[in-house]
């Protein structure tokens, strides 16, 4: 019976990792680092980067955005840069190579608003690049549903193209 | 005899069935979608016009579907709630085709080449074709992935989706759209 027991729990075991590996290919990051990794004490929220914008230059942060190259072009929080996607070999190249000239406290925000948050697969792992290069002060802009519904609706300055 | 004034009577009339489904379509709209304020000014709009190749190299201009109902949807490769989505739009394609819907998908990737894998592994049935900042900026701003329009056969939007949509209340609005063109 306990022989029974064993392979029931066992075999529900592998069905549940199979369903987790499953739901991860389907909905989690490419790189399997999600945005809720990044830890809380890490995240700004907009109203407090809006306040440190609208703080003097010197305690204005390096601000990148590490989602969508379309979307930067579309809006983006001034004075922000491009510094290629978090989810792309590449894109940590580019983003490695951006902060390369800073120290290891310089303040820099990291941001995407791709998608909903616990679906972006670009801050998590831009986020574990630079904590793992020795980045002590980075914080990650938490934008639960998007950037635009999170800083562009909500009257938060940008910059656009078009 | 039947009264002219009663609510039953007053049902069975064809322009007031449709004026009370069209108010209660209006209302599900307003109500239902989770919606960003800058692309919600669109809904009740004409739809903003586009013409663009599609990926197929064919020729997608939004004003050859007025008289279709038109789901448009914004997505790219790296948005996984759109990979969820996109099955589901590809099996409406083959359900609702012949009652005049037509899918159109906007990939807003910033290279053709994953977005062309993904049509093929996800064998999709309607047009996909390359969106820009230019063609964002006219939906209001293309800030956030999945999106999607609902457009009526008049090139009107009637609805808009932003985000990880319950897609039974999607198709429930599709098929209020379908049944009263």
């Amino acid at each position: 019976m306990r022989l029974t027991l064993f392979k029931k729990t066992g075999t529900i075991a592998v069905l549940v990792m199979l369903f987790g590996t499953y739901a991860q290919a389907q909905f989690g990051a490419p790189q399997g680092i999600s945005a809720s990794s990044v830890p809380t004490e890490q995240l700004i929220l907009p109203e407090q980067l809006n306040d440190l914008l609208r703080g003097g230059d010197a305690g204005k942060p390096l601000i990148l955005q590490v989602g969508s190259l379309l979307m930067f072009r579309e809006a983006h929080i001034p004075g922000a840069e491009y510094a290629g996607a978090g989810s792309q070999a590449v894109g940590l190249q580019q983003l490695q190579a951006r902060v390369a000239p800073f120290g290891h406290e310089k303040l820099i925000v990291l941001y995407c608003g791709c998608c909903p948050w616990n679906r972006c697969p670009n801050v998590g792992p831009a986020f574990k690049m630079l904590h793992d290069l020795g980045f002590t002060h980075v914080k990650v802009l938490y934008l639960s549903d998007n950037f635009g519904t999170n800083w562009v609706d909500k009257g938060y300055p940008v910059e656009r193209r078009h | 005899m039947s009264d002219a004034t009663s609510p039953d009577s007053l049902w069975t009339h064809p322009r007031i069935r449709s004026l009370f489904l069209a108010l209660l379509v209006g209302a599900c709209f307003v109500a239902g979608p989770s919606s960003a304020i800058a692309a919600a000014s669109l809904v009740n709009k004409k739809a903003p016009e586009f013409v663009r190749r599609d990926l197929s190299g064919k020729l997608l201009d939004l004003a050859r579907f007025r008289g279709k109902v038109v789901l448009l949807n914004f997505w790219a490769t790296w948005c996984a709630p759109c990979q969820v989505e996109m099955p589901f739009f590809a099996a409406w394609q083959r359900q609702y085709g012949a009652q005049s819907l037509q899918v159109i998908g906007i990939s807003m990737d910033d290279d053709s080449a994953p977005v062309r894998k993904l049509i093929a592994r996800l064998k999709l049935n309607y047009p996909v074709a390359m969106g820009d900042e230019k063609l964002g900026a006219s939906y209001g701003g293309v800030l956030g992935l999945p999106l999607t329009y609902l457009i009526d056969a008049d090139g009107k939007v009637r609805a808009q989706f932003q985000g990880e949509t319950d897609l039974k209340t999607v198709e429930t609005h599709l098929k209020l759209l379908l049944s009263h063109p």
